[in-house]
């Protein structure tokens, strides 16, 4: 998250910022200090994307003999790349997860970024309750959320007009996912930005009262430009956590015939894996995915990071 | 404002932002709020009552759909909830469901959430000390690395982990599903931060001028400064890995092992969306799972130093 920000603050700090007073000690402390995290990164977060790239070029060859057929792994290049590239499934379920964070991203955004200026705005009331009913959907996992909007979506047990309503429709399926996808996590984001909000010193808003500037204008011109950083790094957020959908279609999976078992990237890469049983395809995927998701990542970080330093400019 | 160091920036948000997040404003919210009327700000008001209902109301729903017998869930009004006592049979029939594995579901979880939060917090906080308060050889370039495992998605890694573990026999295991999740790049990443802005260097020289040695500083002081930093990441942890649904999906056949997501999500596949003998048993089992984390969470929230996420990023 916000990783270039905090890349650049970094580089920023070193190069530009007051020389920070730290002895060299000779001390093995910090290593030892350091050394499990390093180990388990290696483990389990390099060690598997190694090895899933290692699979993602290798294919099963069956060779018959005499004596019955052997199955070995050989290597295949990157004809599982252009398996997975020329497949028009991959594309179609990459599609769906785009119009999904199409929907839901800004959604979160604006909502979480509302509600905070709700809860800071002046002489509003019942903020207290708001606040932790706002949150309160966060503890509630993705996939137990799903099924609690199942029932609530399902046309036999819908209080929200199911029975009129087809929530599970070809083109309603997009909205219903990413509305449980955005309740799950909106609570979430108001907090950030609410405790950025908070952050900023309150004289900064006294001289625009006493200039006569009205609640709204205040949030939309003075406090909205102060908590762009905060807002950015909620929606390279949501971004991540749209790029990475999995939970809340595989649980309404069961009460929706238009979620397919490849529905999404994800569901695809895991299907691939454990019901197709082709596992080097599943990996090349993974690995298209991987490297897909950490691009776009950069790609809005960077983003983010312009729109910040222009806004603070 | 651009020029102003990171981690000091971090510092004064940390120590400007209510420290026990409750509703009192800082002294100089209290001179603004203080002297107008009375009049309630009503938009924003009614946004907020909006948002609550929106977030709330499907949770409560639940509570009424618990009420019901499988059959009342489809004959009476979706929205009234039924006092036949059916409710206390319908949590009953979770509890005993399976030979009460329901149970078993709910302590994996916790077994999950908690020893791999406290031993990944653990790991963080020592980790971003390290790196936060040293600089020995190599340091700078492990942090940029931590940086940039941040942008790698864990639970797109969760299959080729499984692939891994079940090369070497250890998947469908409690450490199949704690190891994968021990480290967390951004928690490291939060840790050195709030290191850097919270262990004064004047604290740890004096304690060096008392003979004590770095470990002691370490467990004596640093750890000690970095709390609030560290209760916040075992909260992050906690709710991440209590959440998580695709690893132990991966990892694990024995439905002995599974967290509460899983066996909940195992009871609801083979009910689909046809016949439904068996909603009222879901419904009462998603009640169950949510009542004790949101009482638990909620009774938290003071604890939750959110702060630390939006201060760590202005540059």
């Amino acid at each position: 998250m916000a990783i270039v920000p905090a890349a650049s603050a970094v580089q920023a700090g070193a190069a530009g910022g007051p020389p920070r007073r730290r002895k060299i000690r000779s001390s093995k402390l910090p290593v030892l200090l350091v050394a499990p995290a390093l180990v388990l990164l290696a483990l389990f977060t390099l060690a598997p994307a190694i090895y899933a790239l290692v699979l993602s070029l290798q294919k099963v060859q069956v060779s018959g003999g005499l004596l019955g057929t052997t199955t070995h792994q050989v290597f295949a290049g990157i004809s599982n790349y252009t398996a997975t590239f020329t497949d028009p499934e991959f594309w179609a379920s990459l599609g769906r997860m785009l119009i999904i964070a199409v929907i839901g991203v800004p959604a979160t955004v604006i909502m979480a970024t509302l509600f905070a200026l709700c809860l800071d705005a002046n002489k509003a009331r019942l903020t207290t309750f708001s606040r932790l009913a706002i949150f309160l959907p966060y503890a509630v996992p993705g996939v137990i959320a799903s099924l609690l909007w199942g029932f609530l979506y399902l046309p036999a047990t819908s209080p929200i007009g199911g029975q009129d309503i087809n929530y599970f429709g070809n083109r309603a399926i997009f909205f219903t996912v990413a509305n449980v996808a955005v309740w799950g996590v909106v609570g979430f984001n108001t907090v950030v930005i609410y405790t950025a909000l908070r952050a900023v010193p309150a004289d900064i808003y006294q001289a625009a009262q006493i200039d006569g500037a009205g609640e709204l204008k205040i949030a939309l011109r003075i406090k909205l430009p102060l908590i762009a950083p905060a807002v950015a790094m909620i929606s390279l957020f949501s971004v991540i956590g749209a790029l990475q959908l999995f939970n809340e279609p595989t649980a309404l999976r069961p009460l929706a015939n238009a979620i397919s078992s490849t529905w999404v990237p994800l569901m695809r890469v895991y299907t691939d894996a454990f019901v197709t049983n082709n596992i080097y395809g599943g990996a090349a995927s993974a690995f298209t995915l991987l490297v897909m998701t950490v691009a776009a990542t950069v790609l809005v970080g960077v983003a983010a990071n312009r729109l910040i330093r222009r806004s603070s400019r | 404002m651009t020029t102003v160091d990171p981690a000091r920036r971090g510092m004064t948000t940390i120590r400007q932002a209510d420290p026990d997040g409750s509703e009192s404003p800082g002294p100089a919210a209290a001179n603004l709020h203080a002297p107008r009327g009375r009049r309630v700000n009503l938009g924003p008001t009614i946004i907020l009552v909006m948002g609550s209902l929106y977030c709330v109301l499907p949770v409560l729903w639940i509570f009424i759909a618990a009420t019901k017998s499988n059959g009342q869930l489809f004959s009476t009004p979706p929205y009234l909830p039924v006092f036949s006592g059916a409710f206390w049979d319908n949590i009953k029939a979770v509890l005993s469901y399976d030979n009460g594995i329901f149970l078993r579901w709910a302590l994996n979880s916790a077994i999950y959430a908690i020893g791999g939060g406290i031993l990944s917090t653990v790991i963080a906080g020592a980790a971003g000390y390290a790196l936060g308060k040293y600089r020995f050889t190599g340091s700078r370039l492990i942090f940029r690395i931590i940086v940039a495992a941040v942008l790698v998605p864990q639970i797109l890694l969760a299959i080729p982990q499984y692939l891994l573990l079940a090369k070497f026999g250890l998947t469908n295991s409690y450490a199949s599903v704690i190891l994968p999740q021990l480290v967390s790049p951004f928690a490291i990443y939060l840790c050195k931060i709030y290191a850097e802005a919270s262990v004064p260097d004047e604290i740890m020289e004096a304690a060096r001028i008392d003979g004590s040695s770095e470990l002691r500083i370490f467990y004596s002081v640093g750890s000690r400064l970095m709390l609030p930093a560290l209760t916040t990441v075992l909260l992050l942890q906690f709710i991440g890995i209590w959440n998580n649904f695709l690893l132990p999906f991966v990892m694990l056949s024995n439905n002995n092992l599974y967290p509460l997501t899983l066996g909940l999500y195992g009871m609801i596949t083979p009910i689909g969306g046809g016949l439904a003998s068996g909603y009222s048993l879901v419904v009462a089992g998603v009640l169950l799972a949510i009542v004790p984390l949101a009482a638990l969470f909620l009774s938290l929230q003071r604890f939750w130093r959110l702060d630390l996420i939006s201060g760590s990023l202005k540059a």
